[in-house]
Formats: C-alpha cells, structure tokens, sequence
C-alpha cells in the first residue's frame, strides 16, 4: 500500500488530494471537493496529464506569432515533443480562432488548435 | 465610422471588465456604446496569456486568455458596439466628458451619460519594492516578459531568477522553460505562496523549478547586464537574515511582486480611492462616488480569476445602462437657451420643458452693447415666437429680465432650443 498526495489542479480551489494505491491500481481518493478531483486524482496517479499551451509563427500575420493550444489535456511526459512539434509550424495569416494548427499531434488523438483570430497584416 | 458627440455609456478599456460592461450595457437598453481602448485590438492583457485556466466558471471550458477573450469580442462585436482602438484617454471629468487623443480621428471631446472605468491593473516595478544597486538591463516585470515572448516574439534572457510568487511570475517561469530557458529559482519573501497552488503543481513542480519561500534579492549584480543576483533569507519582519546570502548567476531578473488597480483617470474625474484595495469605493452596483462613473474589474480590486472580472464587468455594465437611460430621458427635457443677437449672456443656461407647467420662469441677461432707442426683446424657438416684447433701452450694465408665462409652455414644447434677440425697433 502506498499514499500519494497532490494538489488538484483541474479548478483554481486547488484541494488536496490524497490518494491510497495498491500497486498500479488507485484504491481510494479523498480531499477533492467534486467529481472532477476524482478523476484528475486517479490520472495523476496513473498516468499525469497536462494541456499544453505555446505558440507559432505566423507569416503575414497581425503580429508574429499566434498562440496555440493543445484541445485537451496529453500525457505529461510527452509534453517536449509536443512542443517540438509545435515549435516546427509555421502558418500564414488569416487564422480563425479554434482553426486545427496541427491535428493529432505526436498520436495524442489531441488537436492544437488557434487560441484566437489572427488577421492577417 | 463615426464618432458621436454623445453616447450613452463610454467604456474606459476593452478588457475582460470593459467587454463585459460593453456587452451587459449594450444588452441594458442603451443604444449607443462605446469602448475606448489604447492599444491597436481588443481583449487587454488576456491577449498574453496564452496559458489554459480560464472560462472554468463562464464557459465550462479550459480555455486560453486569447479563446477566452476572443469570445467576449465576438459577442461585442455583433451587439453593434462601437469601438475606438489606438486611442488614449487624456482626460475624464465628473461631468462624463471624456478627452479622447486617436490615432485615427485625432483629438475628440465625447459626452456620455454614464462612464464605465475598466483600466485593469498594472504590475508593482522595481521602484515599488526597492531593490538597491545598478539598474542594468535585464530587470522587467513578469508581465513585460510575457508579452514579449508570448505577443511579439522576444525572449528577455535565458537564465532566469523570479522574484515573487505570483501567478505571472510561475507562469512565466514554465513558458520561459517550454522556450529553452532556464529557470534558476523563484523567490518568495512571505512564508506562503502569493498566487494559486495549481500554478505552483503545473508551472513549477512539473518543471523542477525550485521556489524559496521567505527569501528575497538583496542586490543585482551586473552594471550594463544582470549577471547575478544576491537572495538572502528574511525573517518574520522582513529582515535579512545574514549568512543566508547566496549569488545566483543570471542574465535576467522577474519581478512578480503584485499588482495595483490603474486609476489615474478616476483620479481625475474625482473618483474617491479606497487607500487599501487602491481602487474606488464602490457601492453594489459598482458606481463610484461620482454619480455614473462605474468601475468594472481589476481596476477596482484585483481579482485571482478573470471569470469574475467578467461577472463583475456585467454588473457594472448593466447598471451603467441603466443609469444612462434615466439620464437621458432627465436631459431630454431639457432645451439650451441661446444668448442671440446683442444677447452676453442668458441665466439659466438650460430649460426643463415641464418645468413651465408648474409656474413662470425669469429669464435673466445682460446685453452686449448699449441701444437708446426702443428695442425688442424677442424670445423664439427654431420655428416659433415664444414672447416678444419691449424696452425704451438697454444697456449693458442693466440686466434685462424676460418672464416666460406658463400658457406658453405649449408653444416652447415645440422648440428644441430657446434663442434670445435684443435689437431696435428700427431695425425690425
């Protein structure tokens, strides 16, 4: 039996989690405040998750980069590659909030996405 | 597009406060809005927070500044809003008349029946937290940082210390480091953490980025560039604690140390500022001392979480509207009287209409140049005689008197301004 301990970082109220595994498997969770602490618990014992957000260059664009975001959260230790990825784009302006800017990325079955419109120049 | 002399409610910024003010007052009835917004786009400070964590409470969605902004923009944007970007207020006065300075339409003088203050924030500077020694480049706010890296494509340095634990300064630390950066460490002089926890999970924890709590820089090293910063232990007054010093190699120092509601407009249109928030006192309307001035957002008091810098906006904004159009309809009764031909001066300057229902009104004037024959004295509307009547003379150092009658409210109900003519007989 093992306790891990974390602070839940899917709202702002940041609780704390304490969770008792037994191996790889999650036995019990307490500290969360909603079901939302339930699962983010049972991932980040697991398997820890994160959304990733950068940004891309933008050729002809309003400004010189556009912001980006991966749609959903990806496993944690994969977040340099995602970055990589990422940092390899270059898209020209215009660009319409929510536009794909690099769909599955790495196999996640996650988009990056445009966090904004950019106009072109 | 064109700019109006008159509007019914003018936001001061465009904001995640401004917008939502703009778009609650649009939504409240008033016709005509108007953002006022010093930078070239819409969406203040949100626009360089390109991290997730915002929208949790408004959309139910992890969404980024920009997304979050982006929203708001395009609900303004189809309100029918008007927006006047590239412009700097010069001026506000308790009187809700606005100086305005455009880039595209010069210099503006704008009326509006109710003000919305929606100016933010700003970051606390070296200066605010006295930091002896060189002032070598490579000191910025966490802020300027996050929009030169995340906006125009700049990194400040790369090995980085951050002083404070703020949420910018956390969030900077984890961008920086995503950009091939090195964070040497994050220095906290309180025995606690100042921004949310999960910032400190996600942007430092994850990272490896150690934070010093109770620890502070005592001095920058370096005169042209930072090269290194002293950070010395403190005890529970603030007070180093020697022997804890410790040089810490760097080229770039953050600072994270808090931020201050930007009112020096209020200031000027004699907004009352509560000293220990440093923004306005406000009632639960959020109008400010100033009858309709309101004050949405940061500007008031800081807030940990836009979504209720949103909230609060629409409050502002609603209540705003509501303001403008019982102040309309009040100003609406009320007709300009004109000092026309020989005519210095007329008391009063305005008229309510239904005022002359009620009883006779004096009018009282002085005339511009003595006549010593007989005169008209001769009341009319644009199109319509009100009253004529006459003297043997006038003279300017007589004041002249004309009693608008009751059964004559009919006929000044149909003018829209009221002129007074003084001339000779003669000359009629």
């Amino acid at each position: 039996m093992e306790e891990k301990t974390f602070i839940c970082t899917a709202c702002p109220t940041g609780c704390k989690l304490n969770i008792r595994m037994e191996g790889d498997e999650v036995i019990k969770i307490t500290g969360q405040r909603c079901n939302k602490g339930e699962i983010y618990g049972r991932q980040e014992a697991i398997a820890p998750q994160r959304m990733v957000a950068s940004t891309v260059r933008v050729t002809n664009g309003f400004h010189p980069l556009l912001p980006v975001y991966t749609k959903g959260s990806i496993p944690k230790r994969k977040i340099g590659e995602v970055l990589e990825k990422i940092r390899a784009v270059e898209v020209t302006a215009p660009v319409q909030a929510e536009d794909v800017i690099i769909a599955n990325v790495i196999g996640t079955g996650v988009d990056v996405i445009a966090s904004r419109d950019m106009p072109a120049r | 597009m064109l700019i109006k002399k008159q509007y019914d409610v003018v936001v001061i910024g465009s904001g995640p406060g401004g917008l939502a003010a703009a778009i609650e007052a649009k939504k409240g009835g008033a016709d005509d809005v108007l953002v006022v917004e010093r930078d070239v786009e819409l969406g203040g400070i949100l626009l360089q927070c390109i991290h997730n964590g915002f929208g949790l409470q408004t959309f139910k969605e992890d969404l980024p500044g920009p997304e979050y902004a982006q929203r708001f923009i395009n609900e303004a944007k189809t309100l029918g809003i008007t927006f006047l970007l590239d412009t700097m207020v010069m001026d506000v006065t308790s009187q809700r008349k606005l100086y305005l300075s455009s880039r595209d339409f010069g210099y503006l003088e704008v009326d509006a029946h109710a003000i919305v203050l929606a100016m933010g924030c700003r970051e606390r500077t070296r200066a605010q937290v006295r930091i002896p020694g060189y002032r070598p480049n490579g000191v910025f706010t966490a802020g300027t940082a996050q929009r030169w890296v995340n906006v125009e494509g700049y990194m400040p340095g790369n090995r980085f210390v951050v002083l404070g634990s703020g949420d910018i300064g956390m969030i900077m630390a984890r961008r920086l480091t995503f950009e091939g950066a090195h964070v040497e460490r994050v220095l906290e002089i309180q025995s606690y953490l100042s921004g949310l926890s999960r910032n400190y999970v996600q942007c430092l924890d994850d990272w490896d980025i150690s934070l010093q709590l109770r620890h502070t820089v005592k001095r920058i090293l370096g005169k042209d560039r930072v090269e290194a910063i002293e950070s010395v232990g403190v005890d529970d007054k603030w007070n180093y604690i020697p022997g804890t010093e410790e040089i810490i190699p760097c080229d770039t120092l953050l600072l994270s140390v808090g931020l201050i509601p930007e009112n020096e407009l209020s200031k000027k249109a004699g907004v009352a500022l509560d000293p220990v928030t440093g923004g306005p006192f406000v009632d639960e309307h959020f109008q400010t001392n100033v009858p309709g001035i309101f004050a949405a957002g940061n500007v008031v008091h800081v807030y940990d979480l836009v979504d209720y810098v949103s909230m609060a906006g629409g409050e502002a904004g609603r209540s705003a509207a509501e303001f403008a159009l019982a102040e309309k309809e009040r100003s609406a009764r009320y007709i300009p009287l004109i000092a026309g031909k020989n005519v210095r001066y007329i008391v009063p300057h305005k008229l309510d209409k239904k005022a002359l229902e009620k009883g006779d009104i004096s009018l009282q004037m002085r005339v511009t140049q003595p006549i010593e024959e007989d005169v008209w004295l001769d009341v009319h509307g644009e199109e319509n005689s009100i009253v004529r009547r006459s003297e043997r003379y006038v003279r300017p150092g007589e004041m002249v008197t004309i009693v608008l009658r009751s059964r004559m409210a009919a006929e000044v109900e149909k003018a829209n301004s009221l002129t007074v003519d003084i001339y000779p007989k003669s000359e009629a």
